[in-house]
């Protein structure tokens, strides 16, 4: 069912692009030997390079480019072998060159694609039109002095990769599951941590409106949205914005806007009218970045196993669900628990256990699974002592909450609880008997008919062995007993 | 191409130049006259002309991905018309 905003004059499309600023992993900046480590103290990361000293020259970081080819591999997109670097000429106190390094006509890789997949369990595909290659700029402090302006240049010169997508999103929730299948691939491939917090990942939000059957209408552009919630609020606010605009009699205006999250509203950045004129030319300190197309498929022949093949393999190997299987692979460590847990086990109980158990309890205690209190040997072995019957599904509960809490191992809480599941059937037989003994009178009405009771039988018994009962041997004894 | 003096103002200001008024026609007439020459040199018929990217053949170096360089704030400072303890302070900016 297409997502479509119902205003005074019908019904109202949007169309949504969304252009990714990710932060490349790497030691060293893109065209400098300065360090790229988060939170350093002002200033200390900074080559004269970085610093724009005149006669400074940038060196390209061949790993900087060995990342952005590989996610472009990862992105199913065209490796650009001959790509070229341009300068991108804006004034500005944290970019001291008066120019970014980026590239404009010539990227490094070309169209791509990205599968999303939504709540009703549909996909879609949304194009990447390229990624190119650029350096991010200082680091503005506006709020720390009552007429100055702080500058740190940590972040001056670090690689970025800007990821563009073609408009070919149209509602708040396909944004928000492009920018989360982009982060996990990009976290599959090791090329950016995806930490939004951090910055290491921002979107610009491209918004417009129309009519079904209708030509794009002009469309703004929502500046540096650093979380995938406020991405999709900031599509649905902006969209209600340009409808109402429209259907005031008014004209949508090109512009650059900023979301602003306390209000849940976007504004107007005070529009320069020289912002858009970059004057971009070909950087004549840099050759063009020619690439070995042998080198290309070294780069190809490593990559990991995706999270489309991984879930693909998770439905088709282990029979699970395609749900399941995606909130499985969304996170390269979560799967990677799940293999571990399922290796010689049921998976469908294990992959039940982690989405159900195992993310309660991360919740809970407000940890990832990389430092899970349970880790998947143990959550594994818990599994183990349901399977060989040692403990029921039911007790299993009990111990693994035990494991969240002390870290102890399945067996050992089992053993100092005696947790044992019961299946010796004399002593079954004795509380089934005893049970009845007290409940004659329900007893008699389950022996003239009413089912229903079957249910609280079973239940006396298991409350009378503390819950240790073997359920399917408990359910012949009082079947048998009351027959 | 040529350039009036409203864009030579423009391209004055985009560069943060500042160009008395009465310094653009001068300005205009020695842009214009590059600007022919330019398309003195765009009438050369290049068709199916690899571009000259440099007059050696060389190319692009890489560096590899080491920290070979940064830890000294002072350094970079030291050209800094005004700080606050290890930041550029700059007029205020506020967007």
């Amino acid at each position: 069912m297409a997502y479509t905003i119902e205003g005074n004059s019908g019904s109202w499309e949007v169309v949504v692009g969304l252009e990714v600023h990710a932060q490349v992993i790497s030691k060293a900046k893109l065209f400098s030997g300065a360090a790229t480590a988060f939170g350093a103290a002002p200033n200390s990361q900074v080559s004269l390079v970085d610093a724009a000293f005149p006669g400074m020259l940038p060196v390209l970081n061949g790993e900087c480019v060995a990342q952005a080819v590989r996610t472009g591999l990862g992105l199913n997109a065209e490796i650009h072998l001959h790509s070229r670097f341009d300068r991108k000429n804006y004034f500005y106190a944290d970019l001291p060159s008066g120019y970014q390094i980026s590239q404009y006509e010539h990227p490094i890789v070309g169209k791509g694609v990205i599968e999303i997949e939504l709540a009703d369990g549909s996909t879609r595909q949304i194009g990447v039109t390229r990624l190119h290659l650029e350096q991010d700029a200082g680091k503005s402090l506006h709020d720390q002095h009552p007429t100055k302006t702080f500058v740190d240049l940590n972040r001056s010169g670090v690689a970025l990769m800007e990821i563009v997508s073609e408009p070919d999103i149209r509602s708040p929730e396909e944004a928000g599951a492009y920018v989360r299948k982009l982060r996990s691939i990009l976290r599959y491939l090791g090329t950016c941590d995806g930490n939004m917090e951090e910055g290491s990942l921002r979107a610009d939000v491209n918004v417009s409106v129309r009519k079904a059957g209708e030509p794009y209408r002009t469309r703004c552009e929502i500046k540096n949205v650093n979380s995938i919630r406020f991405v999709m609020q900031a599509v649905e606010v902006e969209a209600l914005r340009q409808i109402k605009v429209w259907e005031d009699g008014g004209e949508v205006v090109q512009e650059t806007r900023l979301f602003d999250s306390a209000r849940g509203t976007t504004r107007s950045m005070r529009s320069k009218e020289d912002a858009h004129d970059y004057r971009y030319f070909p950087d004549p300190d840099l050759l063009p970045l020619i690439l070995d197309p042998a080198w290309v498929e070294t780069l190809r022949a490593a990559l990991p196993e995706l999270p489309d093949a991984k879930r693909a393999r998770f439905i088709d190997a282990f029979g699970l669900s395609p749900y399941d299987s995606g909130v499985l692979v969304a996170e390269q460590p979560t799967a990677h628990y799940f293999e571990t847990v399922a290796a010689g086990r049921d998976p469908k109980l294990a992959a039940n256990w982690i989405t159900g158990d195992l993310f309660g309890a991360l919740n809970r205690t407000s940890r990832s699974i990389e430092d899970s209190p349970v880790s998947a040997a143990s959550l594994g072995a818990l599994l183990d002592l349901i399977s060989d019957k040692t403990i029921n599904g039911k007790i299993a509960k009990q111990v693994f909450e035990e494991m969240v809490e002390t870290g102890a191992a399945p067996d050992a809480i089992v053993q100092a609880r005696g947790l044992r599941q019961v299946v010796d059937t004399s002593a079954i037989d004795a509380a089934v008997d005893a049970v009845i003994a007290a409940n004659p009178d329900k007893a008699a009405e389950y022996r003239s008919g009413k089912d229903k009771l079957f249910g609280f039988f079973v239940g006396q018994v298991m409350k009378a062995m503390a819950g240790k009962g073997n359920p399917a041997l408990v359910n012949d004894a009082v079947k048998a007993k009351l027959g | 191409m040529s350039l009036d003096q409203a864009a030579v103002r423009r391209i004055a200001k985009l560069a943060r130049i500042r160009v008395a008024d009465d310094a653009l026609p001068q300005l205009a007439g020695d842009l214009n006259a590059i600007l022919g020459w330019i398309d003195q040199l765009n009438e050369v018929d290049i068709d199916g002309v690899t571009p000259l990217t440099g007059a050696a053949q060389m190319t692009l170096a890489w560096r590899a991905d080491m920290v070979t360089d940064g830890g000294d704030a002072e350094r970079v400072l030291s050209n800094a018309p005004d700080r606050e303890g290890q930041f550029y302070a700059v007029p205020k900016v506020v967007e």
